[in-house]
């Protein structure tokens, strides 16, 4: 056993930026669900935001025209759901399913010709004065951008749903949608804001994995980081703090359990190469053990349709 | 359920026609890949090899290919809807695939089967790999020579022979010439997740390797050598020319092209039968990509050496004396290894760390 070979500060560093792209999904999907709509097209969403970002970096050169690009190619495709789920009333989980596979496919279609391509670098983002703090400078304070923008997108989410009136009416739609619309709120429009809101952030998400930390662009290359989003917004029980904690721990445990391989630890790969998904599960079930709070968690009207002639 | 017993006899109908007479106009080839055919590594050079069959038959010839098809019962599904589309020749390109083959040439006894890297073959199921441990040995060569740190990663995928043999042959070779080198060994589970294989190959550059062989079948750990600076790789089944000169300073490139015309040809004229191919560099199935400059000429030479003397059969690269891991006698001074024991080779060299997982 030698710990010593692995650097802590490198290694929050890593964990840091191998989270991101899931931290940005989940707390995309956070809004949507809060509002009412279990949207499970993250991963097409991711993949084709990844691509989109890809091929407008690649075009630009410019990384940040790509991120924007990611958001809104995400946005776009969320819309189709939205406008499948809001207006013509279909199943929430067979078209979210659907968007997954679009995505996927559609991806890979745009991504014919950009195998082998080098995106243009994203630089880090060195804050001053605290990324010269000696070790904590080095692993949190000297990222790319995104990875501020994902931490700041966080504490926004949770003041936006806490302390805005207009986050109270989103909580109010996801919770009774015909209370909601009893009031005199607009329960369409309300969500299809925050599907929108939660397909640009699947789309970042996705573009920080093919410009940052792959960077490049492969066919299929979220391979189901989507899907952990998706477990990361039940896993915090709809609370964007604890989406942040949910992030990083996965994040965290897939990074760690690599440095410890590379050390030459002496615990059974199996265990470490499982231990990602072994502990949400186990944080999983640990929260819903509590059966009264977890129900009382999860938005009332989640995957629930919603028709004003009802 | 009367659709798909109506196919499944024209299919053999159609078959046993063409048997009888020996000689068949148009075969449809059919392949199973594990990966996209964009993934610029493994399933890039199986497609490959099918786009180079189509250009040899030209009308002769209809390939079919589904990709990503995960392995384990959902392989078998993608095998049987081939077959009954009516496939003469279905190869399944990754070990994963070994079980539901079989089990599928089993349904269909006039359906040609060729499994990729495997070891069970039956009347309709051949085998075929390429002797990839051979390219290992150069990789080790130069990996030894080049490495400061004397610290070398090795991102590897599934603990199966054909990466268990990689890990030693590469060893073997890179301890020859750098007594002081050593492995260590990151197990990824996967054949193909970017992220992954990119987060593996900084966990290692962070531990201070600076070399990365990998056997995973992405790109990925060559961008995250690229950014880390100072840091060697190999391509892996593809050339990846794209990163060299570097990260990238030479490749083990496979060339499924020959075989595979090959093989489509004997279905043609009626000769087909179940065969075990394990070819390395010196048929051509293995071939060494471009040795680029960022190796220094005399390291380079030597590669070259000994990739001349392992294809002209002079020098095989698990040659004793070779102990195992535990310091027990694998093979005695002068003894080479023989393919029954490197097929189902499950135990590591002397000098390496670790276990192998089970």
């Amino acid at each position: 056993m030698d710990l010593s070979s692995i650097n802590p500060v490198l290694l929050v560093a890593s964990l840091m930026i191998a989270s991101t792209p899931i931290l940005l999904a989940a707390i995309g999907e956070l809004v949507a669900e809060k509002s009412g709509v279990l949207n499970l097209g993250v991963e097409g969403m991711m993949i084709v935001g990844a691509i989109s970002g890809f091929i407008v970096a690649v075009a630009t050169g410019s990384p940040a025209m790509g991120f924007a690009a990611a958001a809104g190619a995400g946005a776009a495709l969320s819309m189709i759901f939205a406008i499948l789920v809001l207006v013509f009333l279909s199943n929430q989980v067979a078209t979210g399913l659907g968007l997954t596979l679009f995505g996927l496919g559609v991806s890979s279609l745009m991504g014919q010709g950009y195998v082998g391509i080098r995106p243009p670098a994203s630089p880090r983002l060195e804050i001053p004065v605290l990324s010269d703090i000696p070790y904590v400078g080095q692993a949190v304070f000297s990222h790319h951008p995104v990875v501020y923008i994902s931490l700041l997108l966080v504490f926004l989410v949770w003041l936006y749903l806490r302390r805005s009136r207009s986050g109270l009416i989103l909580r109010a739609v996801g919770e009774s949608h015909e209370a909601a619309h009893a009031l005199g709120y607009h329960v369409r429009l309300t969500r299809f804001a925050a599907i929108m809101f939660g397909g640009a952030c699947a789309g970042l998400g996705g573009a920080f994995l093919s410009l940052v930390i792959v960077p490049q662009w492969t066919d299929g290359m979220t391979a189901g980081r989507g899907w952990i989003a998706l477990a990361i917004v039940v896993f915090a029980s709809w609370k964007p703090v604890r989406v942040l904690l949910g992030a990083y721990l996965f994040g965290g445990v897939t990074v760690l359990q690599l440095n410890l391989q590379a050390a030459g630890i002496a615990i059974p790969v199996e265990l470490l190469s499982m231990s990602p998904y072994l502990i949400t599960i186990l944080v999983l079930v640990i929260i819903s053990s509590d059966r009264g709070r977890a129900s009382a968690v999860a938005p009332a009207s989640l995957g629930r349709n919603f028709h004003a002639s009802r | 359920m009367k659709k798909r017993t109506f196919l499944a006899t024209a299919a053999a109908l159609a078959l046993s026609a063409g048997t009888g007479f020996a000689q068949q106009d148009s075969v449809k080839a059919g392949f199973i890949y594990v990966g996209p055919v964009g993934d610029g590594g493994w399933t890039y050079e199986h497609n490959k090899g099918r786009l180079a069959v189509e250009e040899h038959f030209g009308d002769k010839v209809e390939t079919v290919f589904q990709e990503s098809v995960p392995e384990g019962p959902d392989a078998e599904r993608a095998m049987t809807q081939m077959a009954l589309q009516g496939a003469d020749i279905i190869f399944t390109t990754s070990f994963g695939y070994m079980d539901p083959t079989i089990n599928v040439a089993g349904k269909f006894p006039d359906v040609k089967f060729e499994h990729a890297t495997g070891y069970k073959r039956a009347d309709n199921v051949s085998t075929y790999s390429a002797r990839f441990y051979e390219g290992r040995a150069i990789q080790g060569h130069i990996a030894g020579k080049i490495t400061e740190s004397n610290k070398i990663g090795y991102i590897a995928s599934f603990p199966i022979p054909e990466v268990i043999r990689g890990i030693n042959s590469a060893y073997l070779h890179a301890k020859k010439v750098n007594p002081d080198v050593e492995f260590s060994i990151v197990w990824a589970y996967t054949w193909f997740d970017p992220a992954k294989e990119a987060d593996a190959a900084k966990a290692l550059i962070d531990q201070g390797a600076d070399v990365i062989l990998q056997h995973t079948d992405s790109t990925a750990p060559q961008a995250a050598a690229a950014e880390a600076g100072n840091v060697y790789t190999f391509g892996q089944a593809s050339d990846m020319s794209e990163f060299a000169p570097m990260p990238r300073v030479s490749s083990i490139i496979d060339d499924w092209a020959p075989y595979y015309i090959d093989r489509v040809q004997a279905v043609m004229d009626g000769t087909w039968e179940s065969t075990d191919t394990w070819d390395g560099i010196g048929p051509g199935m293995v071939a060494i990509g471009e040795i680029s400059d960022a190796v220094p000429e005399d390291v380079k030479a030597e590669a070259l050496a000994m990739k001349d003397a392992i294809a002209s059969g002079e020098y095989m690269p698990f040659t004793g004396p070779i102990n195992k891991q535990d310091g027990s006698v694998w093979l005695a001074e002068g003894e080479t290894a023989d393919d029954g024991t490197l097929a189902g080779m499950d135990f590591y060299v002397e000098g390496l760390t670790g276990d192998i997982p089970n």
